[in-house]
């Protein structure tokens, strides 16, 4: 049988083309399309409170009539869509090409508990289009990285890396200071965001090129490094992965 | 080596658009080589970012990535799938205006690829950097370059379809799959899109689109050539017809399952994590016959490697495909994972294959393609084998320096004292690093100018056949030819 269908797809292109077409969907098929619906692949499913729950109903950030922010949502009360900042930070971190040296992906040994921090849920990269997990760390972990280090250190260090870790191979990137974010800009990209299912509120959104202006690349990149890994409170001992 | 001018098969076949493939690629080589090892340096030697956006490293490793892969990459696949489709269906390509349309097209990608990334242009999808218009402009050219090559094959004087094809048609269906799935995007500007998928389906989609780009795009579709170009060259049939039919089918679906196995103990859910694995072990099986089929080709012929350099490069690359794809199943063991993931040893790996495997049988099949095609001898065999030892040790030197590098960055991570804390700060393991990162560019550099050697040869042979007008007398006298 299998000698005889061998023998037909040789002599028939079409053949060939269809049953090599079938044979090569079917791991994809079947590693992918389950992560789409299988409940616990999102640990968010068992623990709900991972997420905060206002994300697209409040704004996480407005400015009061002074012009000073005020912040409905605090560390540690849940997974949220990035502001319109965080967010200006975050493209310019694929911009830059961070993701090709630092991970964003603390795995469950003991080393990188100390090191880093949790390790890592998939509910906690839910907004991030695209994940910015990583392959290599040339440089350090970076999920839990934020607030670690102070914001001051955080700008000194993309200045000039070597002026505060002198053994650092990173490049330095003065050109951050001296470009200002596009707010306007940014308030198209949460739109096209919300199109593919982030909760932005319509107040997210409109609040945006306010809350960004004046605002240089270095305080963006500054403001998504410092609010990595800090949104979810994650308890001890709690088996948040099966 | 021979050197016949073989005028009927010129006239027979449309060899011109795979001549500017074959010295695109070369091009290509030299240049992705180049960035490569200047991006090498930049982590040896940081100064040399100069505080400049557009050389520094995040933004010129897709550049070298891009260059390497889809310009030399897809140039020598692209020209030998058409040369060899030709050759082993007996007849002219199906549509001489697609093919030129598609290396105006590729070349155009390349192009925009080095327009764009260093720009900052990027969908930070590693090896799908390009942003959504680009990606566009790849699934026509593809398609044409696919569709061409199907209506050849549909058109052979042949009645079986011979098993390089089936590895090239394997390779350009799947990459239609990973290409269309994974660019999936929503666009919120001009250079600019977000991913339609997030988090752990997006990190899923990624990595089976990552890993195989190098299962089919740098695997399936250099074993096409293997197929082709190293029985033609050492003058033997395949050592085994069967073992061709269960190493074609058994990559074609077992390869496609490899990619989770990049997401170990990450937020991926373990039972994915696991399959890939336990099916990443089961591809040694497959590989290692289609190297074992490669290699007993040259059954009763081992003396020729004594004095065919160009048989050499094919054969040392099986000797690297064969190493690679044992050493890929070792790293995807979970306890070695854990180890290995996220260090250099993953970039030593990498680079064994594309150095050793995807790089040997591409040179190897230029410079047999370039007597076929020029209708003449090399200008000079001894630069195909000045070539041939600094490509070996080069990439020997690599390789080493990024294994050693890798393993102990993983056990420097995991140390621990006497007190029980952390025996190494991260930036001790950074500092480390330094010697081996230095020897890595060496390594590169000797690569380096062994591909620079190739180019002169290849243009002095390109040089030697006008000067003998041996492509001409293969032409023949011209006459009109409706294009």
């Amino acid at each position: 049988m299998a000698r005889g269908v061998q023998d037909f797809v040789e002599r028939n292109i079409w053949g060939l083309s269809i049953m090599t077409a079938i044979v090569l969907s079917i791991g994809g098929i079947v590693e992918i399309v389950p992560l789409f619906y299988l409940k616990s692949t999102e640990e968010a499913n068992r623990f709900p409170e991972i997420v905060w729950p206002q994300a697209g109903q409040t704004p996480i950030v407005t400015l009061d009539d002074s012009g000073r922010e005020v912040w409905n949502w605090k560390a540690g009360d849940g997974i949220r869509p990035y502001t319109g900042l965080e967010l200006a930070g975050r493209d310019i971190y694929q911009r830059e090409g961070c993701y090709l040296c630092h991970s964003q992906q603390v795995r469950p040994f003991r080393d990188e508990r100390e090191r880093y921090g949790h390790y890592s849920l998939a509910s906690e990269s839910m907004f991030d289009h695209p994940f910015q997990w990583g392959s290599k760390r040339t440089g350090p972990d970076l999920a839990r990285v934020g607030g670690k280090y102070s914001d001051e250190w955080q700008r000194q260090h993309l200045n000039n890396p070597r002026s505060v870790v002198p053994e650092s191979i990173m490049p330095s990137y003065p050109w951050l200071d001296k470009r200002l974010v596009k707010g306007k800009r940014m308030r198209w990209r949460m739109k096209g965001l919300r199109l593919i299912g982030v909760p932005y509120s319509d107040a997210d959104i409109e609040a945006t090129p306010a809350l960004t202006a004046d605002k240089t690349e270095l305080d963006a990149v500054v403001a998504y490094l410092q609010v990595l890994g800090t949104m979810a409170t994650l308890k001890p001992g709690v088996d948040y992965r099966e | 080596m021979e050197a016949k001018v073989d005028s009927a098969a010129e006239r027979k076949y449309d060899f011109d658009v795979v001549r500017w493939f074959t010295i695109m690629a070369v091009v290509y080589l030299v240049l992705g080589a180049a960035v490569g090892v200047y991006i090498a340096s930049e982590l040896a030697w940081p100064f040399l970012n100069f505080d400049n956006p557009y050389i520094s490293f995040g933004r010129l490793r897709p550049v070298h990535t891009n260059t390497v892969i889809f310009a030399f990459g897809g140039c020598t696949l692209m020209g030998t799938a058409f040369y060899t489709v030709q050759r082993t269906c007996g007849v002219r390509l199906w549509s001489h205006k697609l093919a030129w349309y598609t290396f105006w097209g590729w070349n155009l990608v390349i192009l925009l690829a080095v327009l764009t990334l260093p720009f900052g242009f990027t969908q930070s999808k590693e090896y799908a950097e390009l942003e959504w218009p680009i990606d566009i402009l790849i699934a026509v050219v593809w398609l044409a370059f696919t569709f061409n090559f199907i209506m050849t094959i549909a058109h052979r004087k042949s009645s079986h379809i011979y098993v390089s094809n089936w590895f090239y048609l394997g390779m350009m269906i799947m990459i239609v799959y990973l290409h269309v799935v994974n660019s999936l995007a929503i666009p919120v500007g001009l250079f600019k899109s977000y991913s339609l998928f997030s988090g752990v389906q997006d990190a899923m989609i990624q990595w089976w689109w990552g890993h195989n780009a190098v299962g089919f795009y740098l695997t399936a579709g250099f074993l096409g050539i293997m197929y082709y170009f190293v029985p033609k060259q050492a003058n033997r049939p395949v050592y085994s017809y069967r073992l061709s039919v269960i190493h074609f089918w058994a990559l074609m679906f077992g390869y496609v399952w490899l990619g989770a196995h990049h997401l170990q103990y990450t937020a991926l859910p373990d039972w994915t994590g696991s399959l890939g694995a336990a099916v990443s072990i089961a591809m040694i099986i497959p590989s290692w016959g289609g190297a074992v089929n490669g290699m007993m080709t040259l059954s009763g012929a081992w003396d020729k490697l004594r004095t065919d350099y160009v048989l050499r490069f094919l054969i040392i690359a099986l000797a690297f495909y064969a190493m690679s794809t044992f050493e890929g199943p070792v790293m995807a063991l979970k306890t070695v994972n854990a180890l290995s993931h996220y260090t250099d040893w993953t970039i030593g790996h990498v680079h064994s294959g594309a150095l050793g495997w995807v790089a040997g049988i591409s040179i190897g099949a230029i410079y047999h393609l370039m007597t076929r095609l020029w209708h003449t001898r090399l200008w000079s065999e001894g630069l195909v084998n000045v070539h041939f030892w600094t490509a070996t040790i080069g990439t020997v030197i690599y390789v080493v320096a990024m294994w050693v590098a890798g393993i102990m960055q993983g056990l420097m991570w995991r140390a621990y004292d006497d007190y029980g804390t952390l025996a190494y700060t991260f930036v001790e393991s950074v500092a480390a690093l330094h010697p081996y990162y230095a020897m890595r560019a060496v390594g590169g550099a000797i690569f380096l100018f062994g591909a620079v050697v190739m180019l002169f040869n290849v243009l002095m042979t390109v040089w030697k056949s006008a000067s003998e007008g041996s492509l001409r007398e293969a032409r023949g006298p011209m006459v009109p030819v409706l294009v």
